[in-house]
């Protein structure tokens, strides 16, 4: 963090402090958020971050940006997912301008395009040949859009796949195809569950996006649906509750030990160390299974799509992108560096610095071209590219859906709804409760946030 | 004596510029919070705030989680606050023996006190409570026994266990300088009238002890109300580990709710100052029913 972040950081509370004993609402009082006062001098950016691997390495990156723009600084304030979602919603929501670029997740693209806090990037964006907006994946490109306008640029997308221990189902004698059906999955993970090795990892631990992203999935392919297009929720379907069940089942069986412990760290761990079959999960989580210092398991993956049931594919969909808030005094220089982040150029930069497996995947279709790249992320990138193209964020499932996006609901209440959900299954992991009253509560709470829609 | 007073209403006026912005600073903060707590406010749809009287208050006290965050809390916190008295005075009674190595063996005992409280919660996560590679875990293989899956199992007990580790500590300490300001000739002179070591303990070091137990139980009571860490990173509230603290984390920055988790704030001010004034009572009154003291 540099000099000027953290004095910014101390001078803001203070400065907001005084101003309310003066007097109350002046709510500007903060905002500036860089040196950058409408005139002609330098500018200094600051953008709000996820601490991910790929956003470290734009950080190792900015000075060539600020070489070719001299007029520029980008300072960097990272954070961990949670507390990047609190601070930036905070600073947007009060409008405390501390931020003139902020990575936000694809969930909360269209909830806050809806309330006006970011920039329109349509015009400055398709303005550009050289930038060629088309070349980014599209189902990515869909939610970050909002009616047909952009208003983030995705830095890297994922979606889910099926990874498994070659070594492991061979001995069992299984074979696993491109696109299986969990109950394939499911019986394979049985088999080859034993003391030692875990059949399949799956997420347990409470929260929304640890456990309803790879949860919501399943009930996708189920048939089941949170909402249908109206807003009536459908959590005590039987859909959903026999996914919910299916996946309950399956992990009591053949799952994780301590599940309620287990998210996707910690089934990264087991993965690494061989002590797993298989995996459901981010297909990012490929790069770190294929790292050879880190996972003894490099080279003996295999990948394959999500498992699905009653629909053609289920992987979710999620991406970290760029957006630029409204409230920004420097709007113009804000989107001078968004271009350079997400262009074809920095990929090039990131591969050819800091090593191929390195670049940011799923955002620019034309990265998945590049042969430095292919050949070394032979292993994941096709099926990766060939899941993110296959997935549908205007329709997972089998319902009608009024909002774009794949493992959630972009509606603000979703987070609270997920996450308290998610707490009650806790106990029936543990025996502690039966699904059925689970579901009931889930769905009188997802039906009280469906009327405020 | 003129001069005197109107020194000392020059004195007076000085000091109220100083008295004025403490006054603010602390009283600004609870004000904003009432008023928040009045209002409907969710971050994230910023064109339905507005005024909504008890609206919020009502919400808290139907919905169930007050009550039964309410009642984890008392669990949480008087299971942990018991557990590292009792340990505490144990091993204040150990260390205030002379022995070899007395004071690498209290600086060893005070460490886990002084790890910062997410430091502590991560350590016990991954190095002791995992069922896989935890020592927990690796111990009960030793005697035998099958291994289990704390978290899920357990989730209010693992965070009392880290709580009671953390704590014991604290108490020992408090406790340990009470043992250590006993009056040597009381002992001796209960010694020679042929008092055993139980009788001592019992009728003169425990009635002595009192107000340090006291002091102990405040401040640790004080303390664990606000018990967050464990919470958030072990159990994230499941299987009644759901303290009141972590409620308001959830309403204010999952729920982005900023009326109701002030309405919440509120309660759990009021809440707690209650409970605190009854639970203390009843420990005054327990002591004084058993004679243990005389006041």
């Amino acid at each position: 963090m540099t000099l000027t972040t953290r004095m910014r950081r101390a001078t803001v509370p203070a400065v907001l402090a005084a101003g309310a004993l003066v007097l109350a609402g002046c709510s500007g009082a903060g905002g500036g958020g860089g040196s950058g006062d409408g005139g002609d001098g330098p500018v200094e950016l600051t953008l709000a971050t996820v601490n991910n691997p790929q956003m470290k390495d734009m950080e190792e990156l900015k000075g060539e940006f600020e070489e070719s723009h001299p007029d520029i600084t980008v300072n960097f304030v990272q954070m961990e997912e949670n507390d990047l979602r609190d601070a930036v919603t905070k600073d947007i929501a009060t409008g405390g301008g501390q931020y003139d670029i902020v990575t936000i997740g694809s969930y909360e693209v269209p909830i806050w395009a809806e309330n006006e806090w970011l920039a329109d990037l349509t015009e400055p964006l398709s303005s550009d040949a050289e930038y060629d907006v088309d070349d980014l994946f599209a189902p990515v490109k869909d939610v970050v859009s909002v009616d047909d306008s952009l208003y983030a640029v995705p830095f890297y997308g994922e979606s889910s796949m099926l990874m498994y221990n070659k070594e492991i189902l061979d001995e069992a004698g299984i074979t696993m195809s491109e696109n299986p059906t969990w109950d394939e999955v499911a019986e394979a993970a049985r088999e080859v569950n034993s003391d030692d090795v875990t059949g399949i990892c799956l997420r347990g631990k409470p929260g929304w996006g640890e456990l309803f992203a790879p949860l919501t999935t399943v009930v996708q392919t189920f048939g089941g649906t949170w909402f249908d297009e109206d807003w009536n929720a459908h959590v005590n379907d039987p859909e959903f509750t026999e996914a919910v069940q299916f996946y309950v089942d399956l992990v009591e069986d053949a799952g994780p030990a301590d599940p309620v412990s287990t998210g996707f760290t910690e089934c990264l761990n087991t993965m690494t160390q061989g002590k797993a079959a298989m995996w459901v999960d981010a297909t990012v989580a490929a790069g770190m299974l294929e790292d050879p210092e880190a996972s003894e398991v490099a080279g003996k993956m295999g990948y394959a799509h999500a498992p699905v049931k009653e629909t053609e594919e289920s992987g979710w969909l999620w991406s970290w992108n760029l957006a630029v808030p409204e409230t920004t005094q420097n709007q113009d220089e804000a989107i001078e560096f968004i271009k350079w982040a997400t262009s074809k150029e920095y990929h090039q930069l990131v591969g050819e610095e800091l090593g191929w497996t390195r670049v940011p995947p799923g955002a620019r279709q034309s990265t998945y071209e590049i042969p430095e790249y292919v050949e070394a992320a032979e292993s994941f990138a096709p099926i990766t590219q060939d899941i993110m193209l296959a997935v549908n964020p205007t329709q997972p499932g089998l319902y009608e859906q009024s909002w774009t996006g794949v493992q959630y609901v972009t509606i603000p209440e979703f987070q609270d709804l997920g996450n308290q959900v998610s707490q009650d299954l806790s106990d029936v992991f543990s025996g502690r409760s039966e699904l059925g009253p689970v579901l009931d509560r889930g769905q009188e709470l997802a039906q009280e946030a469906g009327d405020a829609q | 004596m003129t001069t005197g007073r109107r020194s000392l209403a020059i004195s007076r006026a000085l000091l109220w510029p100083a008295l004025i912005v403490a006054i603010l600073l602390t009283q600004i903060p609870l004000v904003a919070t009432l008023f928040y707590s009045f209002q409907e406010w969710n971050l994230l749809r910023p064109g339905q705030r507005g005024f909504v009287g008890f609206d919020n208050y009502a919400k808290v006290l139907s919905d169930g989680s007050f009550l039964s965050s309410l009642g984890n809390t008392v669990l949480v916190t008087g299971s942990a606050v018991v557990g590292a008295t009792v340990l505490g005075l144990l091993f204040a009674l150990l260390l205030d023996r002379k022995f070899l190595g007395q004071s690498v063996a209290r600086t060893l005992m005070i460490t886990p006190f002084l790890v910062m409280p997410a430091a502590a919660a991560l350590i016990w996560k991954w190095s002791i409570l995992d069922f896989t590679y935890g020592m927990a875990n690796w111990g009960l293989s030793l005697v035998g026994l099958p291994p289990v899956a704390w978290n899920t199992e357990m989730p209010a007990a693992t965070v009392i266990m880290v709580l009671i580790w953390q704590f014991t500590p604290f108490a020992m300490l408090i406790l340990l300088a009470g043992l250590q300001s006993q009056p040597r000739e009381v002992l001796e002179a209960a010694g020679v009238d042929g008092a055993g070591p139980f009788r001592t303990f019992t009728w003169i070091t425990l009635p002595h002890l009192r107000q340090y137990v006291e002091i102990t139980v405040l401040l640790a009571t004080i303390l664990l109300l606000q018990v967050f860490d464990p919470v958030a990173i072990m159990t994230k509230g499941t299987g009644g580990s759901k303290t009141l603290s972590y409620l308001l984390y959830e309403r204010a920055f999952i729920g982005l709710e900023v009326g109701e988790a002030a309405a919440y704030g509120v309660m759990t001010v009021i809440v707690t100052i209650a409970v605190a004034m009854v639970a203390l009572r009843t420990l005054f009154k327990v002591f004084s029913e058993e004679g243990l003291m005389n006041r």
